[in-house]
């Protein structure tokens, strides 16, 4: 049946991206808290905080692309929940077709969800005055260091999708995630952290993803950090492809 | 599908058994499906109705016993099972937000026939669903979603299709419809499976009927052969009063014959 994989893959993608394209409303949802929090941190905390930045949208704006993904995601876990619960994954399994390609639709559809989104956040971020010199190629790498974190994060949404017994369920599990920007160097510099603290900020993955874009961002020389950050990602999609399908094959037979 | 399957029953099932842990659903199913007959499974709740139809159709896998659907078993070949079967679940799996055309054609494309559009037009027609054919499935009533439902089962023609209670939770009118729609598949050839806690759909509908209880198919056979199970009929004079279905169906049967006008009617305002 695999040699339908591509085509069946395409035509269940149409159909999660008619969702998306008829419930607009979950793009706009995605972005109001990362936008909430944009304005809330520059208009109301950003004057007290020093960032070592002159502008502090621009110091801020990686960590709140990141929270965008995160509060993204949710979504992704909540219709393929919504699949299982209708039975229209049992008449899809039921079918002959590529059986995975039920999962990758979701998972490109997530893919493409979370880009319009980002685009929103960027767009009002630069509205807010945030400005970068950084030329193609960098806004590129960016692009990919995101693409991958999506790709990553919407591979544990499906497990949360697959294995959520309610619609809170396949929901809730993207909280700590939103909150983990905040214990990192998304919005203040770690080095004031008092030391566990700054120990778990300079070692889990957002801090690494955040250095990497915001110096993309500020044409400044990437470090060590970019190789972190894609190995963090890489790691975190491996893993959590791996569960996925666990979870997937335990939901099939 | 060669000459050498259409000799077999189409579905041949034989000491099925299935556990969830510590739960015993499953404990020695056995029946037999002739080709192009109705099949009726009978079971309380809990009975494991489901699970059968859930093994059939490759979505479950057996602890033991073997079952086989079109000649095909569905533990190893279950690629060529998916080709022959199509399953209508106990709740109508249908794209709420898709409207009944984009439903139909989505199938289709997933079954990768040719004209996906000119096939949805006609079963939307056969099923009496031209004129609500634009409109998103979350505006439908129940009995216009089983009735597409049913008729996203039938694209491609399989030779085998599975209903499971497709009239639970349905008014009247609307079981009669989806009644007449498994009596058309079976003319034309069809395997029906069906199953059903009602015992007058049973009745109604079913060439043959099982009835599983406690894990086990306990009695097989047609109608008659399952009424000579009981003492033999006792002459009684019984005044024959109409039956509550019987006076509703006189009463709303009247407006609501004409297509499903009366419902579309009541649909259209919703939105």
């Amino acid at each position: 049946m695999t040699k339908h994989f591509l085509g069946d893959t395409a035509v269940l993608l149409g159909r999660s991206l008619r969702h998306i394209t008829r419930s607009m409303d979950t793009i706009i949802t995605t972005t109001i808290m990362p936008i909430a929090f944009m304005l809330l941190f520059v208009y109301v905390f950003g004057g007290a905080i020093d960032s070592g930045s002159d502008s502090y949208v621009n110091y801020l704006l990686p960590g709140i692309l990141l929270i965008t993904i995160a509060s993204g995601i949710s979504y992704t876990a909540f219709r393929l929940f919504l699949d299982m619960k209708s039975g229209i994954f049992e008449r899809f399994q039921s079918m002959p077709i590529a059986r995975s390609s039920v999962l990758w639709a979701h998972v490109l559809t997530s893919l493409v969800a979370n880009l319009i989104s980002l685009v929103v956040v960027v767009l009002v971020a630069l509205l807010m005055g945030f400005r970068s010199g950084a030329g193609v190629p960098a806004w590129l790498a960016v692009a990919g260091i995101l693409i991958l974190f999506t790709l990553a994060l919407t591979w544990i949404a499906v497990i949360a999708g697959l294995s959520a017994k309610s619609v809170d369920g396949a929901s809730a599990f993207s909280y700590p995630i939103i909150f983990l920007p905040f214990i990192s160097s998304a919005f203040v510099p770690t080095d004031t952290m008092p030391g566990p603290v700054c120990a778990f900020a300079e070692h889990q993955p957002v801090t690494s993803i955040v250095n990497a874009i915001r110096d993309l961002f500020t044409q400044r020389p990437v470090g060590t950090d970019i190789w972190i950050a894609l190995a963090w990602c890489v790691g975190i999609l491996i893993v959590a492809y791996i569960f996925a399908m666990v979870t997937y094959r335990r939901r099939i037979s | 599908m060669t000459t050498n399957h259409i000799q077999k029953p189409a579905i041949h099932v034989q000491g099925l058994e299935k556990s969830y842990k510590e739960l015993e659903v499953l404990r020695g199913v056995d029946f037999d499906v002739a080709r192009g007959s109705i099949f009726a499974l009978l079971g309380s709740n809990g009975a494991g109705k489901t699970t059968i139809v859930n093994i059939l159709s490759t979505l479950l896998r057996a602890d033991a016993g073997t079952a086989s659907v079109n000649g095909f078993d569905v533990a190893t070949k279950a690629a060529d099972v998916r080709e022959s079967i199509s399953l209508t679940g106990q709740f109508a799996a249908v794209d709420e937000i898709l409207s009944g055309r984009e439903n139909l054609v989505l199938v289709a494309r997933l079954r990768h026939l040719k004209d996906p559009g000119a096939i949805a037009d006609g079963l939307l027609d056969r099923f009496a669903l031209t004129e609500a054919a634009a409109r998103r499935v979350s505006t439908y009533s129940g009995g216009m979603r089983r009735r597409l439902d049913i008729a996203m089962s039938l694209i491609g023609n399989p030779p085998v299709i599975f209903l499971d209670e497709p009239t639970t939770g349905l008014d009247p009118q609307a079981r009669i419809e989806v009644w007449q729609a498994v009596r058309e598949l079976a003319e034309n050839g069809t395997t029906v499976l069906l199953t059903t806690q009602y015992l007058d759909e049973a009745e109604q509908l079913a060439d043959r009927i099982a009835i599983l209880h406690g894990g086990r198919t306990i009695v097989n056979g047609t109608l008659t052969e399952l009424k000579q199970l009981l003492p033999p009929a006792t002459v009684e004079y019984v005044e024959k009063q109409p039956t509550l279905e019987d006076v509703f169906l006189a009463i709303v049967g009247a407006d609501r014959k004409e297509g499903d006008a009366g419902n579309d009617r009541k649909c259209n305002t919703d939105e």
